[in-house]
């Protein structure tokens, strides 16, 4: 029972990621290099960790979105096994359309990066099952391009079909992120047959132990392995 | 772009026994320019104390490395990117940090943290807005892609900077003992390995041009800055780690000020080793390039390493797999001379220890201003703006940052070690006195390494000065280098590495004596630590400080804070001055903490109500 963390071209909270599923979450936790064509035969779950993969050339996850291994990744998401893509991990997941929208740069041009209250409307539901139903939690956020847009078909069907995952509590008048001008304030969606596909901007690995602010972030973790 | 001067060809010429070549004049240029050689400051530099228990590297490698217990050590080092941050400050300052970093992870450590001091001209000046955004986003862009925390930044404004902005970059990493790289070449036919980006045209002479001052004419200097591409770097890191760990590489050094000259030269001064080099092997992003232009480019994220023979094909197998170039350049030949083939003809030939240990040591005048600056009150900010630009969490050790304490406190993973970080500057005081400003500085920063409840273990300086060739600049730098050394002295640190970065002068104008210092701290366990915002609604607050002429007295009140901090006792502090003459912390606490901790304190400690 592995996670898999994709580890693409200069991706580089890969080892973040690992650390946190060894050492707190407790489970067997291996790299697989972005040209395999295949995941490891015990995997568990799939996790594309955040950073700068081939450097955001073109667009924040273009790149990555095309290496062989997301052929698997996409197969494993449409049979229901669980996927986290956490920052330029939901940015690649939206490149490569297995999540709808795209998240573009921040409405401000600047990299932000900050601690941020959020709620999880999807709580009770995919990975956020061991979280309450819009519970209020923090997650700390280190993005320039958190925008999350989608048009306004995907937007509402999202909505209706409830698979807006986690939200930012602080939105402006036009019911836009005030942190980085995300539509409707989504921080994280759902996809997949099942919601086993969660892509979210926040990094859940960042804070998962207390001596680093707080543990808001392992449980989403551990539900990849329950 | 300046030459050497007079007297330095006559010594060129008779180390040569004829003229030198354009090309052998390029190099000498570059090599003994005062960036690379430290001509001016190298006599003042030696008094600085470099050694304790720990120090596993001292000054003479491309970083310092402290032992930090259990087999493991950091590694760290500040540099200045002054001049190209004035001329580009988006590239200048992007670069400034791709450099630092590389210095850290040629050295077989992985960067886990970085800090900045900047220092831009005065808020209304009409280049200040332009040269601010620039630098932030540059090193914030860098950094942020790389993947590397930074954690404290220190920004001041002044109008003595107003056309000499500084942007001083500090990197700090970690490894085994066991995992030390070296820059040195050795090994009679191994291979000379170049690794990473390709080749271009820019910043050819960047060395020569941090050597100069500025004048009118410094905008025409842009193709002199260097070109960063930070996700090139995270190859680079991820690429040399792998042969580190693979123990495929004898030595290494990054291909920094002055590009292939300066780390190929420099590995064979080290090693007292020969290296022919085949110019026509090294990777190019524009096949017309000639000699000249390879040895002096200095494109960016590049490194040069020395490996046995058989290790090649597995080096070249591990950097195609990141997409970087891997090209065997050269050899290590028996007789200590660096020969420069082109197309089968020897261009040069020189005994490599000429461009380095050969290079002139200046002892230039000094003397005493007749007045002494009066220092003005400089715009300092706390937490500044534009630090959110940053990523301060990534590597999952920052427990503080600068924006909350005076210090930052990053642990290591893994382990029960966190290190305190503190980056700063007292140049106020230095304007008026070099000495007491240098002083104060580096015991202040002791203190702010307290208020996280660490001890300091090491430091690394970054000199900025104006002209050496004016003997009152060269007067005060003598004063700074006196005031860090008693400083260093008393607390028993070692200054493990740095740099000097002269001519932050336009004209005849001159920045205020800026050394600054980046301060390293450790300690076992990491559960309580104090930061500056008030925790509770009735807290008091209360100033306890000493005189800070008396280093001893500083010491004890550090060592006197420290437990108070580790337990948890004191939650609230910071580090400021009072007066001329006191130093010391601002700490808060219920009234009836404040009442017995405040009983039993030395003598010597001065107790305010505030």
């Amino acid at each position: 029972m592995t996670v898999a963390v994709i580890r693409f071209s200069a991706s580089n909270c890969d080892r973040d990621t690992r650390y946190v599923f060894e050492h707190v979450v407790q489970a067997k936790c291996d790299f697989v290099w972005q040209d395999e064509n295949e995941l490891p035969a015990d995997v568990r779950a799939v996790v594309l960790p955040g950073g700068f993969s081939f450097g955001d050339y073109l667009r924040a996850g273009a790149m990555a979105a095309h290496r062989p291994i997301m052929k698997a990744v996409k197969r494993f998401a449409e049979g229901g096994g669980p996927v986290m893509g956490i920052c330029n991990g939901f940015q690649i997941l939206c490149e490569a359309q297995i999540l709808p929208g795209i998240l573009m740069p921040n409405h401000h041009n600047r990299f932000v990066c900050s601690t941020v209250e959020l709620k999880t409307p999807g709580g009770g539901l995919g990975a956020l099952k061991n979280y309450a139903p819009d519970e209020t939690i923090k997650l700390p956020i280190a993005h320039h391009d958190g925008r999350y847009y989608a048009n306004d078909d995907d937007l509402m069907r999202l909505t209706r079909d409830q698979m807006i995952a986690l939200t930012y509590v602080d939105k402006d008048e036009h019911n836009n992120a005030k942190v980085n001008g995300s539509a409707l304030g989504i921080a994280g969606i759902f996809g997949g047959p099942t919601r086993n596909v969660l892509g979210l901007m926040p990094h859940p690995e960042r804070r998962s132990e207390l001596c680093l602010g707080g543990t808001d972030g392992v449980r989403m973790l551990q539900s990849l392995l329950s | 772009m300046s030459s050497l001067s007079p007297s330095e060809v006559q010594s060129v010429t008779k180390l040569l026994g004829r003229h030198p070549s354009k090309l052998e004049e390029g190099l000498f240029t570059a090599m003994w320019s005062e960036h690379c050689s430290y001509k001016s400051s190298k006599i003042h530099l030696q008094k600085l104390p470099k050694a304790s228990p720990r120090v596993l590297v001292g000054p003479g490698e491309n970083a310092g490395a402290v032992d930090i217990g259990d087999g493991l050590c950091v590694v760290f080092k500040v540099e200045s990117h002054n001049h190209p941050s004035f001329i580009e400050p988006f590239q200048g300052a992007a670069t400034g940090v791709g450099g630092i970093l590389r210095d850290i992870f040629t050295m077989g450590a992985r960067p886990f943290a970085t800090m900045n001091l900047l220092r831009f001209g005065s808020p209304s000046h009409p280049k200040t807005p332009w040269l601010v955004d620039g630098a932030i986003r540059g090193l914030s862009g860098y950094g942020n892609c790389f993947g590397v925390a930074n954690v404290v930044t220190d920004v001041a404004f002044d109008s003595c900077y107003d056309a000499n902005i500084l942007v001083n970059a500090f990197a700090i990493g970690v490894c085994k003992h066991s995992e030390l790289q070296s820059g040195t070449a050795k090994g009679l036919g191994n291979a000379v390995v170049y690794v990473g980006a390709k080749t271009g045209r820019d910043g050819i002479h960047g060395a020569t041009m941090a050597s100069e001052s500025f004048d009118d004419a410094s905008h025409e200097r842009r193709p002199t800055v260097q070109v960063g591409d930070p996700f090139k770097e995270k190859l680079l890191l991820d690429a040399c780690l792998e042969c580190f760990e693979k123990k495929l590489v004898v030595g290494i050094q990054d291909m920094g000020a002055a590009g292939l000259t300066s780390s190929s030269y420099e590995m064979a001064s080290r090693g007292n080793s020969g290296l022919n080099l085949h110019l026509d092997k090294v990777p190019l992003r524009d096949a017309g390039m000639q000699p000249y232009e390879i040895m002096l480019s200095e494109s960016q994220e590049r490194m040069l390493l020395v490996a046995k023979q058989e290790n090649v094909v597995a080096i070249k197998e591990i950097f195609e797999r990141y997409d970087l170039d891997a090209a065997v350049i050269g050899e290590v030949a028996n007789e200590r001379l660096v020969n420069l083939y082109w197309r089968g003809d020897c261009i040069c030939s020189l005994d490599p220890l000429w461009l380095t240990d050969e290079a002139p040591v200046l002892r230039r005048p000094s003397a005493r201003p007749e007045i002494a600056s009066e220092a003005r009150a400089m715009t300092k900010q706390q937490a500044p703006e534009g630090f959110t630009q940053y990523d301060r969490h990534i590597g999952l050790g920052t427990l503080v940052a600068g924006d909350e304490s005076d210090a930052a406190l990053v642990r290591i993973p893994g382990t029960n070690k966190a290190i305190g970080l503190s980056i700063g500057c007292d140049e106020q005081l230095c304007a008026a006195n070099p000495f007491e400003g240098a002083r104060r500085g580096f015991a202040r920063q002791v203190l702010q390494l307290a208020c996280i409840g660490t001890e300091p273990i090491g430091a690394t300086d970054c000199l900025n000065f104006g002209s050496p060739e004016d003997p009152c600049v060269m007067w005060s730098f003598e004063r700074a280098i006196e005031g860090l050394c008693e400083a260093a002295a008393a607390f028993k640190v070692p200054i493990i590495s740095g740099n000097v970065s002269f001519y932050n002068q336009t004209n005849e104008k001159a920045i205020y004596p800026t050394p600054t210092v980046g301060l390293v701290g450790l300690r076992e366990g990491y559960a309580h630590f104090a930061t500056r915002d008030l925790k509770r609604d009735d807290d008091v607050q209360v100033f306890v400080g000493v005189k800070h002429h008396d280093l001893a007295c500083v010491h004890t009140l550090a060592q006197w804070l420290i437990p108070l901090v580790r337990s948890g006792e004191v939650d609230t502090a910071r580090v400021t001055e009072k007066g001329d003459d006191l130093l010391g912390v601002i700490i808060a606490a219920p009234k009836t903490k404040v009442a017995a901790i405040s009983k039993n304190v030395p003598g010597e400690f001065l107790i305010m109500e505030q």
